[in-house]
């Protein structure tokens, strides 16, 4: 028989400096939700859309006459449905569960754990927080994925349990398939750039909505010549992250509390490289285009547009797909989520100045000690929503006219 | 231990945004969220009694400290998530055989019995 599948133990999570140390018991918490989750996404998941081929379907036509024409029609039926209606109590539960075991375990040692933020932030200039920059109302309407207080929640003033409970918890509702570090995604970046460009050396990197810099440091480590800069309007996310970076160390790493969508105190072309990791489906209708026109301004000409995100709805997709992939833009607090899958990402960066021609898009999976956490599940096992399995719409400015100009 | 905030307490704070109003009744929801716990902590007690165990066989005696520490190899991180993956199972039976009713028609039992009597 082949190994079982289940997740990995939470002691198998990489400990940086920074990391909340956990008790025995909230290790075993995480070993629960981790494997609860796996049950959810892959056993009784695929019972949805049975649910709704065998009775919701039947029973739509019937009323209606026709098929569901979109994916909110199918939400409206399906949420009537008691196999459907359970399951998504049961998701919501261990989303909830995920937060109240990760904040339990970060507010007890809050402490110890503002105290080591301040030793690892103390006199580097490599952090700069402005409370000046307002958060967001795509930020502050609710709290994103059901995290208590968002990215800028804070306990008492000047604290880190944001960033730490934010980091604490991904290993449970991804089931251990960001890694060791949570940082599967920047890891898979730099394998793919490694064979795309072998041997580019990017000199100016632009995170933007870093939060704690998880996706990034990976960037930073592999590019130790470059400057990263990482950008969020969450100070207490950025405290974590800084120090986070400054214990696995990845001191090229600036950052820096700004809002994405004014990037104007960086000139024309500063970065070869500007980039989101699940970033573009936490903002709005308004800000989405605005940052992707500011960031294609402060990309110089030759460098790399990436914007990394679970994939996009099209009218290739099927409507249960599509609806299944809006789960947690109703029922976990993603309020674009759903707008944001909708639009053509391609248009979006045509509209920012790229040609189409320039536009590519590339599959990137989590790159992981695969020894021990799992590859993520796709297909009707997958976990909608948090798969470590995403899209990758890019482009290169102008690179073929700065080629032609060169030979 | 964190000084001058009540961190068990603050453990619980409710995300800003209405909940989903899952089950048509909010007393259900209530009881499923509490059930829920419950069935988390089980397994939490379960995954400590296996380290107890384990620390026993390998050194005859131990402390809490042991416990706290503990680290399990890779063999026995496996079979502790093979015991919560049955457990998960186990407790979750009632939605995981809703699954298995929808993938077949049964006729109602008595329907059956009705058949086997005049058959």
């Amino acid at each position: 028989m082949s190994k079982i599948d289940v997740a990995p133990p939470y002691t198998a999570v990489s400990r940086h400096d920074m990391f909340p140390e956990p008790r025995h018991d909230e290790a075993a918490r995480f070993d629960f939700l981790a494997n609860l989750n796996k049950f959810l996404a892959g056993t009784l998941g695929p019972g949805n859309k049975l649910a709704y081929d065998k009775r919701v379907l039947p029973a739509f036509v019937k009323e209606h006459g026709r098929e569901p024409k979109d994916r909110f029609e199918i939400r409206h039926a399906m949420n009537a449905d008691p196999f459907h209606s359970f399951w998504s109590a049961l998701k919501r539960n261990s989303m909830e569960m995920r937060q109240q075991n990760g904040r339990a375990m970060v507010l007890r040692q809050l402490d110890a754990l503002d105290a080591k933020a301040e030793s690892l932030n103390a006199g580097k200039d490599t952090l700069e927080l402005n409370p000046d920059v307002d958060v967001p109302r795509y930020q502050a309407a609710v709290d994103i994925h059901c995290m208590p207080g968002s990215y800028h929640g804070e306990e008492r003033p000047g604290d880190v349990s944001a960033g730490a409970n934010y980091d604490c918890g991904l290993f449970a509702t991804t089931g251990g398939a960001l890694g060791a570090l949570n940082d599967g995604g920047g890891q898979a970046l730099v394998e793919w750039i490694g064979k795309e460009r072998p041997g580019w050396a990017p000199k100016r990197i632009l995170d933007i909505g870093c939060t704690i810099g998880h996706n990034a440091v990976p960037l930073a480590l592999a590019f130790p010549d470059a400057e990263v800069i990482a950008i969020d309007t969450a100070a207490p996310s950025l405290r974590y992250g800084h120090a986070r970076a400054q214990a696995m160390g990845a001191t090229n790493m600036r950052f820096i509390q700004a809002n994405a969508e004014d990037l104007s105190r960086w000139a024309d072309g500063t970065f070869d490289w500007v980039q989101t990791t699940m970033f573009l489906h936490e903002l709005s209708g308004k800000a989405l285009p605005k940052i992707i026109a500011e960031g294609y301004r402060v990309l110089a000409d030759d460098g790399l547009m990436l914007h990394v995100e679970q994939p996009q709805y099209s009218d290739d997709m099927p409507l249960y797909e599509q609806f299944i992939r809006d789960w947690d833009a109703f029922n976990n607090n993603e309020p674009f989520w759903s707008a944001m899958h909708a639009l053509d990402l391609k248009d979006e960066m045509v509209k920012a100045g790229f040609g189409r021609d320039e536009l590519f898009t590339v599959g990137v999976r989590a790159v992981v000690d695969t020894d021990i956490f799992p590859e993520a599940p796709t297909g009707e096992s997958e976990d909608h929503g948090r798969a470590a399995v995403w899209n990758a719409y890019g482009a290169w400015k102008n690179a073929e006219a700065i080629q032609e100009a060169a030979e | 231990m964190t000084e001058d905030l009540d961190w068990m307490t603050r453990a619980n704070l409710k995300a800003k945004g209405k909940r989903p109003d899952f089950l048509g009744d909010p007393e259900e929801e209530k009881m499923l969220s509490m059930l829920m716990a419950v069935i988390g902590e089980v397994s939490v007690l379960r995954e400590r009694l296996d380290t107890v165990e384990r620390l026993l066989e390998a050194k005859g005696t131990i402390n809490r400290a042991d416990i706290e520490a503990y680290e399990p190899d890779r063999e026995a991180g496996q079979e502790r998530g093979e015991l919560i993956r049955e457990y998960i199972a186990r407790v979750m039976r009632g939605p995981h055989q809703a699954l298995q009713a929808l993938e077949e028609f049964e006729p109602p039992v008595q329907d059956v019995v009705d058949e086997l009597r005049d058959s």
